[in-house]
């Protein structure tokens, strides 16, 4: 099995954390969108998992750079997505996962981000099976993916709302990168 | 009685609760029917084979339809809070549920206020919101994949997504992280751990290893892990000693894989259907 980090671009931040803040928002759907929009803008932010004292049990967050929280919320707010609170950030942030798996089975070829696996057959790039995960859109989103060219299938980060299915996504991200 | 708690993939499936039953590659309860695919389908067509095999009545199933939202989940931890408290259970699995801290304390508490306390067996997001809220002994048994295991280890991740590197690094030495999660209160009674080997441990370490037959297909298989939980919730509910139940349930599902001879894009509904078969070799073994 091969053992690969891939280092995502990473914002650079003041190692005090006193120029950052999060956006806290109801759903990891609402972060995914977001995510999406602000990149798409050009912004610094990074996904990250909540302090402690706000977490619930399927959380993410998005880090900003807090001069620019005006500016940021703006943007969202002009795309229909309303987070619950924006707050300078108070306690350290979770990393979340960046490490992938990935294990040749001759015909196939699995790749797994955290605790999702997605499997694709290498000569029809059909995804043939989706595995792990404990969320409630892991089995949904294995019935929209299950079947489909890895082209045609709708991405995790559009119909997933959980980490999990955050996860699945960063695993589709680096099945596209490597077919 | 054996009851199996979890949701499906499909936003119309109304909150139901009721014996559950196998028609083709379905399920079918209170008149309607999911598809066995992954998931907590997968969990409970393994446990309905189980007990068939096993002549134990069928088991009672609590489900919705959640796609992650989680309002399926929240509708369906509101209503065990108030009708768990009803029910005589031998047996209670929790399962594929929106990781949520504040309901699982609440159900915990109705557990609590049941006439009997059943054995409680959680795994995925269910197990996830038990480790996060600090109970995870009171479970009997904890069903993780080594992902999973590493997850538990982990005294400062709320979720497998944030498990710290280095102890991922870990994750093939699988005694040393299961030691660790019972270090920092983070396992239940029993832990079953499924893998390329699978390990039943406790508190005082691995207890027993199963590693054959191994099919290396199975790891890419959808609903082969929660296919596993369902054998062993099964054995589990016809009053075997959970111990017992697991390593028989562990080599169960691999002799449903090896009679499978599955590939990588092999799903688990074919494997499912060899559990009879698997369940017999093992009594004639015995």
């Amino acid at each position: 099995m091969n053992f690969l980090k891939r280092g995502r671009p990473k914002p650079t931040f003041a190692p005090n954390g006193k120029d950052r803040g999060i956006l806290v928002f109801d759903h990891t759907s609402d972060v995914i969108r977001a995510e999406k929009i602000l990149q798409s803008n050009g912004w610094k932010i990074r996904v990250m998992g909540p302090p402690p004292e706000i977490r619930t049990g399927c959380d993410l967050v998005i880090e900003f750079p807090l001069m620019e929280k005006l500016n940021i919320l703006r943007t969202i707010r002009d795309a229909g997505i309303c987070p619950r609170d924006a707050v300078p950030v108070s306690s350290p942030l979770l990393q979340p996962v960046d490490l992938f798996h990935i294990k040749d089975f001759g015909r196939y070829l699995m790749v797994r981000a955290a605790n999702m696996k997605l499997t694709i057959d290498k000569e029809t790039l059909v995804i043939v099976n989706v595995s792990g995960g404990g969320c409630p859109d892991v089995p949904y989103l294995a019935a929209q993916m299950v079947g489909k060219p890895l082209a045609e299938t709708p991405a995790p980060n559009e119909i997933g709302h959980t980490l999990c299915g955050y996860a699945l996504h960063l695993a589709y991200e680096e099945m596209l990168r490597r077919c | 009685m054996l009851a199996i708690v979890g949701t499906v993939p499909d936003p119309e499936f109304p909150l139901l609760s009721g014996e559950v039953h196998i028609e083709g590659d379905n399920l079918c309860i209170a008149g309607r029917r999911a598809p066995i695919r992954r998931g907590t389908p997968a969990l409970l067509a393994a446990a309905i084979k189980t007990v068939e095999t096993l002549n134990q009545p069928a088991p009672f199933a609590f489900l919705v339809g959640d796609i992650g939202l989680g309002q399926g989940s929240r509708l369906l931890y509101e209503h065990l809070t108030r009708r768990l408290s009803r029910f005589e259970l031998r047996t209670l699995v929790f399962h594929y549920l929106q990781p949520d801290v504040d309901w699982h304390n609440k159900v915990l508490f109705a557990v609590d206020d049941m006439p009997r306390r059943p054995v409680l067996i959680a795994d995925a997001g269910f197990m996830y919101a038990a480790k996060m809220s600090g109970q995870s002994a009171a479970y009997d048994l904890f069903t993780p994949d080594a992902g999973e295991l590493a997850f538990l280890a982990d005294e400062q991740a709320p979720h497998p997504f944030y498990t710290r590197g280095f102890i991922l690094h870990e994750e093939n030495r699988v005694p040393e992280l299961i030691e660790r999660a019972y270090l920092h209160e983070n396992a239940a009674r029993y832990l079953l751990v499924k893998g390329d080997r699978d390990y039943l441990a406790d508190r005082s370490g691995v207890l027993a290893e199963v590693d054959h037959p191994c099919e290396e297909a199975m790891e890419a298989i959808g609903g082969t892990g929660d296919m596993l939980t369902g054998i062993v919730s099964g054995l589990i509910e016809s009053g075997m000693e959970i111990s017992r139940a697991a390593v028989l349930a562990a080599r169960a599902n691999r002799l449903a894989g090896f009679h499978t001879k599955p590939n990588p894009a092999t799903q688990v509904v074919e494997i499912i259907q060899m559990v009879p078969r698997a369940l017999a070799d093992l009594q004639k073994a015995d």
